[in-house]
């Protein structure tokens, strides 16, 4: 091919230009316009400087709390992906199921006063509860909704998981109804904190403190466990490790046990942040985490991790950053565009995630 | 008494009839091979014994007892260990790693401890990797791994899918020597070959496997001096 270049370069040339398609010519387009928003926005937000040094830190330890919660949830995407190789698309509701009867703990602790008189064994048990709640339905929804179908290459775990999310959405509004509850919002989570100079809600540390603490003990779990190290064998090679006596069904229940105990971690989290839950709340942050995994390389566990900071971050600076300065009126409300665009940009661009393998194996 | 017995195993993929009827055992002390061409059934007559395939017809009996329904984790659990063909190490965990999870089954500390001080001493090069991760291993290494892992179980009876595969000739003798060694502690082996001249020399019985059936079988020494696997499978 390059000889041929060589000794006739102008048909070469010719060749080459008909092999570009319209596909190819959309892509770049989009690259460029990505870039020009980007680089333009951000030159043009600070010659603006409409935002203060303080609101920048607003945004980017919002970014950082909520980023934490869609680490946390995006953990159980990424790892279930690992095992079973697909996505279980339940997982958000699945979130929303645990933090909902969460809900009901929290509010009747608050309204005993025990939220308030012990902050933290309250908050132990809320979570413990949301923990449960998610870690038992991730379990129901393995065994329904996967097993059957774990020998049989077809579309259908994928299409009854899709059932059990609206399973679950309209199971809670069939018993709790439409309105949108306010989750509790104690006196101790309401304060403001010094941190070196600049004054954050007290919620956001305690968020951040919370997933990376979470997130910790998973990691210990999984790289120095035996069941952890078991999980990452499956996840390589599953018949290889039932060939080494590791019950495959007995790994596949803890992965879904441990990705819905860090859903319902994170789903309390997501509330507290946002003070409020109804049946649809599971489906935002399911979708963000999703975008957070596959942007960090689906089935790739610090991958997930790196992946929900990085989104939470983004949308949470990227409205002010990028599109203030393109003359977007408030770009506060476009930051979940961001998110999206920027999950189809990797699926185009950079399928394999920051960190991972690769979700598919060539682009159509 | 055969410690281990296929018996009339017929085996399916999905219209393809892989296995017709096959049957052999494996007794005390005893290594034996089986060897045949590409595509004949040596591996799944090795993953049926291992019960990740189930037969249509016949069964496998371990010391007796019919291995029927008996899950892979569970075959393991009782002594039959298989070292699968084309290594299927853990790549992305460390040798350690791998060595822990041949010992996955294992309660009791010092005993994995001992085992796995038994292996690095079989195989010493593993010992100096002990922390690197397993895909980066060389091919040789990682197959002196794959073999270690199965070790680490303890196994009663072990089975080995074409150890020498893409190996130099060195590592050949290498592993072959260990096939030895691991039948002289007492461990029974049926060991599946492309390299048939090595595995009927070391071999105390064998069986040519050919279209999913046993086709001849008898000591190694007379299957080497024997026309037709001489012309079909020694060159
Ligand atoms: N997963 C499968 N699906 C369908 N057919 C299969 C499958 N695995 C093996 N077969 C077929 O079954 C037959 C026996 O295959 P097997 O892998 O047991 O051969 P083998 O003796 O191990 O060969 P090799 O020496 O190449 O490893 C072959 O005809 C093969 O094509
Ligand atoms: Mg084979």
């Amino acid at each position: 091919m390059t000889a041929q270049a060589a000794s006739a370069p102008a048909g070469t040339r010719l060749k080459a230009l008909k092999r570009i398609t319209f596909v190819d010519v959309v892509l770049w387009a989009l690259r460029v316009i990505v870039v020009v928003v980007v680089v333009g926005g951000t030159i043009g937000t600070f010659v603006k400087g409409t935002y203060t040094t303080a609101q920048w830190v607003d945004f980017f330890m919002f970014g950082l709390t909520i980023g934490g919660v869609y680490a946390l949830i995006a953990l159980g995407y990424t790892m279930v992906y690992g095992i079973l190789r697909l996505i279980n698309f339940a997982h958000g509701d699945i979130t929303m199921a645990g933090a909902f009867s969460a809900y009901f703990l929290a509010s009747s602790l608050d309204r005993a006063g025990t939220l308030d008189a012990f902050p933290l064994l309250a908050m132990l048990a809320i979570m413990a509860l949301a923990m449960g709640v998610c870690a038992g339905i991730a379990l129901i929804v393995e065994h329904i909704c996967y097993r059957p179908f774990r020998h049989v290459k077809s579309l259908a775990p994928l299409i009854c998981a899709i059932g059990a999310s609206f399973f679950l959405q309209h199971a809670f509004r069939g018993m709790y109804g439409s309105t949108i509850r306010s989750y509790p919002d104690p006196e101790w989570m309401k304060g403001r904190l010094d941190l070196f100079g600049f004054e954050i809600p007290v919620v956001q540390p305690i968020v951040i403190l919370t997933a990376l603490g979470a997130m910790l003990f998973l990691y210990l779990i999984v790289q120095k466990t035996r069941m952890g190290t078991a999980m990452r064998a499956v996840s390589e090679d599953r018949d290889a490790a039932a060939l080494m006596g590791i019950d495959v069904n007995k790994v596949i229940i803890f992965t879904f046990i441990l990705g819905g105990c860090m859903a319902g971690i994170g789903g309390v989290l997501y509330c507290f942040v946002y003070k409020q839950i109804y049946y649809f709340t599971g489906f935002f942050p399911g979708i963000k985490a999703f975008c957070a995994a596959v942007l960090g390389g689906i089935g790739n566990i610090p991958g997930a991790m790196v992946g929900g900071f990085f989104l939470g971050v983004v949308e949470s600076v990227g409205p002010a950053l990028f599109l203030d300065g393109i003359g977007i009126t408030a770009p506060y409300q476009l930051r979940d565009l961001i998110a999206f665009t920027m999950l189809v940009m990797i699926l185009i661009f950079r399928p394999q995630g920051i960190l991972g393998e690769r979700l598919a194996s060539q682009r159509a | 008494m055969a410690v281990l017995e296929a018996d009339n195993l017929h085996v399916f993929y999905g219209n393809i009839h892989a296995l017709r009827g096959l049957s052999l055992e494996v007794g005390k002390d005893e290594i034996v091979t089986l060897i045949g061409a590409n595509g004949a059934g040596k591996t799944t007559t090795l993953n049926t014994i291992s019960s990740i395939l189930a037969p249509a017809e016949g069964e496998v009996r371990f010391e007796g007892d019919a291995l029927t329904d008996v899950p892979p984790h569970d075959v393991v659990g009782r002594g039959i260990v298989q070292v699968p063909e084309g290594r299927r190490i853990f790549g992305r965990l460390t040798v350690g790693e791998n060595l822990r999870m041949g010992a996955f089954l294992r309660t009791g500390k010092r005993e994995v401890r001992q085992s796995e001080e038994h292996v690095l001493t079989m195989f010493p090069v593993l010992r100096e990797r002990i922390r690197q991760v397993a895909g980066t291993l060389s091919g040789g290494e990682q197959q002196m791994l794959a073999m270690a892992r199965g070790l680490m179980s303890k196994p009663r009876v072990l089975l080995l899918d074409e150890p020498s595969m893409g190996l130099a000739p060195m590592l050949v003798e290498t592993i072959f020597e260990a096939v030895l060694a691991i039948r002289n502690e007492g461990v029974p082996v049926l060991l599946v070959e492309q390299n048939a001249f090595m595995a009927l020399q070391i071999a105390d019985r064998g069986y040519v496997v050919e279209t999913g059936e046993i086709v001849l079988e008898g000591p190694g020494r007379e299957l080497l001096e024997n026309d037709e696997v001489k012309r079909a499978y020694l060159g």
